[in-house]
């Protein structure tokens, strides 16, 4: 059975995509001549190189048929949970502080891995916690908000 | 003698206590994480990139030096004890490195990858000192047309000397050149593509991007393999190879330190490159061919002793020059960004002690690896065995801690999940991130350059091929294009990766 790489057609829309906008973008930057060059002439045609590299691979996926491979799986389980995690990191930090942060951070990604527990899950956040207070905040000195602001003793 | 001078000056520079203790440290925190499996050099060079940010120049280099030898040297460590490489160019390890340690050599195969890889960095080291100078001299008669077609020759040659199809990663480097342009245009002091956010006025920080694409992006698809591990759990015994052990690697620890260092000269993979010529070579010059692959120490020797020389020879375009030749080197060059170097030839007569100095504490770093590690090598096993699940929430966090410090920036941790998100349909799409990272390291120097040469031309493009080494390095890029271009070529080069 033989079919389109359909890994190749998705990249190369990616690159088509993103040509274009970073074509579109450059735009509406002044391009200027080539002895006297604005910001949009160099972006604008790179992103045209793109667009074209990109037109390139779809054609190569479609017209070079490949033995039919199952697509990967897609796990959102990890992705998201990893991504979400992390954003509301960014998110708690100024607001609830890092000891809050932390340990959401770390018990909430902890649910993407492999065979999850509570009590690896708190035992890790816990270990994790100290080495971070020890590491960043008393040993490397970085600036953070530790306690959330309503607590503040 | 100049060039003794010169380490003479280095040596002295890197042998204060302060600096000692952060190539140790390096070494050590590289080790560290570069052993974890799954998590390759670049990945754990971005993870720890930003703590080295607080300290001075010099100290934040010979660190970063550290942990990049370091996560090397773990890499093969894994590669070895768990049947996993964790870079590219340990692939090779794997193949007979494992099969010793099935054998109960383990200990032995580690310190051959020890050994071997401390000559070849000191054969390295040596010639990245003697070559320094000169290849400075040259890159001052440079003008920003030759920097230009450098640079060109440069991406074009890490894509066509990397494995993973040609066009795709030509695509990649181009996207990485455009990601670099985000910010306030330096000649016009125009803003470009920042979306009105006062966030992105400087562009996006290189920290951002590594460790959005390399480390969660890494982490994340880990998460999804079913974790199939050929972990060793019997106890090293013997660590020091026998008399044998050493007549049949040392020749191989040879061969291995000059093609090395040879092919890390070259921009692109030349890491992984060299590792794989030397294996071949290894296994057609020996009278024993048939013992690779089930546990032949010079399988081990070789292309260890070559990687790490290309480790070393790598700093060479980089450090001169100020052109990375691969990602990693590209990360390097960031740094120096950040403490306000600009890499190239001034670098050596602006700031002798920073350049002799790292040079020579390059050379520390190699050795401070083969007395950590051969002692330490138990507490790199039992790290083995600490499970995902506790070390992948402990990577994010250490990731995320890492890119707000750099900036204070809040901002920076989201961008980095986006990149993170990014990173992972890139993995799916089968695209190499690693051109994306140089592309985007050079994005801004390659735009200033191909103005300025315009500029002097007054318009004029065909000064890229009217300037005598423009042309030159312009027409080694055109063939390196065509050699991959051309299907038979291209075959064979898939099956030069393939074996």
């Amino acid at each position: 059975m033989k079919t389109v790489n359909h890994r190749d057609v998705g990249a190369g829309l990616l690159y088509v995509v993103l040509g274009l906008a970073f074509t579109i973008g450059a735009s509406g930057y002044r391009m200027g001549t080539a002895a006297r060059m604005g910001p949009g002439y160099f972006p604008f045609w790179l992103g045209v190189i793109l667009t074209v590299i990109g037109a390139v691979v779809i054609f190569n996926a479609v017209r070079s048929r490949v033995a039919a491979e199952p697509m990967e799986r897609w796990s959102m389980r990890g992705l998201l949970t990893v991504l979400a995690c992390v954003v509301a990191f960014g998110f708690l930090l100024p607001h609830a502080g890092l000891i809050v942060s932390v340990l959401f951070l770390v018990i909430g990604v902890s649910f993407a891995g492999p065979d999850f527990s509570w009590r690896v899950a708190l035992a890790t956040a816990a270990v994790l916690l100290a080495l971070t207070l020890a590491l960043f905040v008393w040993l490397l000195d970085l600036q953070f908000t530790i306690w959330p602001p309503f607590a503040t003793f | 003698m100049e060039l003794l001078d010169h380490l003479a000056l280095g040596f002295s520079t890197a042998l204060s206590f302060n600096n000692l203790f952060y190539a140790f440290l390096g070494s050590v925190l590289g080790t560290l994480i570069g052993v974890l499996p799954g998590l390759g050099p670049l990945a754990t060079i971005s993870m720890l990139l930003p703590f080295t940010f607080g300290l001075d120049p010099l100290e934040a280099l010979i660190m970063l030096a550290g942990i990049y030898y370091g996560a090397a040297y773990g890499g093969s460590t894994t590669a070895i004890l768990v049947n996993l490489p964790g870079e590219t160019s340990s692939v090779v390890t794997v193949i007979d490195g494992h099969q010793m340690a099935r054998q109960g050599r383990a200990g032995v195969a580690l310190a051959t990858a020890a050994l071997g890889s401390f000559f070849a960095g000191c054969v390295g080291t040596f010639i990245l000192a003697a070559f320094a100078a000169p290849l400075t001299q040259l890159a001052f008669s440079f003008g920003p047309a030759e920097y230009f077609s450098l640079m060109a020759m440069g991406l074009v040659g890490a894509v066509s000397l990397a494995s993973g199809p040609l066009i795709k990663s030509i695509g990649m480097i181009v996207l990485g050149l455009l990601l670099g342009l985000v910010g306030t245009d330096v000649a016009s002091g125009a803003m470009r593509y920042t979306f009105g956010l006062p966030q992105l006025w400087d562009g996006i920080d290189f920290v951002v991007i590594a460790v959005g694409i390399f480390a969660f992006g890494e982490v994340i698809t880990s998460l999804e393999r079913k974790e199939i591990r050929d972990a060793l759990s019997s106890p090293i015994t013997r660590l020091w190879p026998s008399w044998q052990d050493f007549k049949d690697m040392a020749p191989a620890v040879l061969r291995g330190s000059a093609i090395g260092s040879l092919v890390g000269v070259l921009p692109g993979a030349g890491l992984s490159l060299a590792s794989f010529f030397a294996y071949s070579l290894e296994k057609k010059t020996s009278r024993t061919p048939e013992r690779f692959g089930k546990g032949a120490i010079q399988g081990v020797a070789g292309p260890e002793a070559a990687n790490n020389a290309a480790a070393q020879t790598a700093f060479i375009p980089t450090l001169t020059l100020g052109i990375p030749g691969s990602a990693t080197m590209a990360l390097m060059l960031g740094a120096m960004i950040v403490h306000n170097i600009q890499p190239g030839p001034q670098v050596m007569t602006t700031n002798p002690t920073l350049f002799w100095g790292l040079i020579a504490s390059m050379w520390i770093g190699n050795l401070m690896l083969v007395i950590l590690n051969l002692p330490l090598v138990g507490i790199w096993v039992k790290l083995l065995s600490v499970p995902f699940r506790v070390l992948f929430p402990a990577i994010i966090l250490f990731c995320c801690i890492g890119v707000y410090s750099v900036q204070n920036s809040i901002f920076d941790i989201y961008l980095a999940a986006g990149f993170g998100l990014f990173g992972y349909v890139l993995h799916k799409l089968h695209c190499e991130p690693a051109p994306l990272m140089l592309g985007f390291v050079l994005g801004p120097m390659i735009e200033e350059n191909f103005r300025r040469a315009l500029v002097l031309s007054k318009g004029d493009f065909s000064v890229f091929v009217t300037r005598p080494i423009s042309a030159v390095l312009l027409a080694i890029t055109a063939i390196l294009l065509i050699m991959v271009a051309i299907p038979a070529i291209r075959s064979r080069r898939q099956e030069a990766f393939e074996e």
